[in-house]
């Protein structure tokens, strides 16, 4: 089944492609442009951040966003309240004219984990004021299903913490969530290599939100397209619809008219 | 007569303003270029209010433009 038939929706609007893209940490710009080239994301990631007169590449980024042409995912990276992650979510809408919103409030600094018990109350405020909640989130049952009752139509557990690219590191939840909710599911934040990727789409995961493992590969143009291939593959391999495992051996050549076989 | 001024805080750097003064004068001292939005003490304050959004004495603003993210 080709993206074409089978396409990434979320809030009603239709993307091609399963991957969405961080644009933060990587080498140079002009490496994010020729990333993003490679692999053709859904959305790209992008935030807010007081203007420094000592080094503002905020001109050059606006610009690269414009000649990218690629939807815009704002975030509200670094918010610890609620009330931050309000006001900021209404200068993203005015600054990035768009009402997507990656929604991050975060509870923990070392580990940068999501404020589980505010969450839902956020989410909730900015669906009201019209926005399209993407909330980061933890692989959180309990979580994941009062975001959707506050109307998120898509939620974005972790895989493990932001940028340590370990890959899920709770396997058991994340396969668990997928049972359970019916709303599109992204992985965001934690995955390390293509073949993570490719395992949570095979869960049957939606989407696939990354930065770090992109950024800082030693060659991120061509990480960033062996991810799209992942994330594609294991697409493909969910709706193929895997074997069951089996405890024993099982020959897959016939057994019959076997030469040389001879009853012992 | 005599100018009164308010002091305020753009992005933490204590600035001091004539008064009466509104959040465009503000912007205007901090030399920001767009894109950009603002707030003022926590609360976001619309473009199209920047010229007629009053400040007083020790308002917090915060202006902030486009960077990468995650």
């Amino acid at each position: 089944m080709s993206t074409a038939t089978d396409p990434l929706v979320l809030y009603g609007e239709v993307f091609q492609s399963r991957l969405l893209l961080g644009t933060s940490r990587y080498p140079s710009p002009q490496v994010l442009a020729d990333a993003v080239k490679a692999s053709q994301p859904a959305m790209l990631t992008a935030s807010l951040r007081r203007q420094t007169a000592h080094a503002d590449t905020s001109p050059v980024f606006w610009q690269l966003l414009k000649n990218m042409n690629v939807p815009v995912l704002p975030n509200t990276a670094g918010c610890h309240s609620v009330q931050e992650v309000i006001t900021t979510a209404e200068m993203a809408r005015e600054v990035f004219e768009t009402d997507w919103l990656k929604l991050e409030l975060i509870g923990d600094d070392y580990s940068l984990q999501p404020d589980t018990l505010n969450l839902p109350l956020a989410a909730d405020h900015l669906v009201k004021a019209g926005f399209k909640v993407l909330p980061y989130c933890t692989e959180d049952l309990v979580l994941c299903q009062k975001l959707v009752d506050v109307g998120c139509q898509a939620v974005m557990p972790w895989a493990a913490p932001i940028g340590t690219g370990q890959g899920p590191v709770n396997p058991y939840a994340m396969k668990l969530l997928r049972e359970r909710l019916s709303v599109p599911l992204i992985v965001d934040a934690g995955l390390g290599v293509p073949s993570h990727a490719c395992q949570v789409m095979e869960w049957g995961y939606d989407a696939v939100l990354l930065n770090t493992a992109v950024a800082l590969a030693h060659d991120p143009v061509a990480m960033s397209h062996a991810f799209a291939q992942a994330v594609a593959a294991g697409r493909q391999a969910y709706l193929g619809g895997a074997m069951q495992a089996q405890t024993s051996a099982q020959a897959s050549t016939p057994l019959i008219g076997t030469p040389f076989w001879h009853q012992a | 007569m005599t100018t009164q001024h308010i002091q305020v805080w753009i992005n933490q750097i204590s600035t001091v303003l004539d008064s009466p003064a509104c959040l465009s004068d503000a912007i205007a001292a901090a030399n920001i270029k767009p894109p950009f939005a603002a707030a003022v003490n926590m609360q976001f304050v619309p473009k199209k209010n920047h010229a007629v959004h009053p400040l007083k004495d020790g308002d917090k603003i915060e202006l902030i433009v486009p960077v990468t993210g995650g």
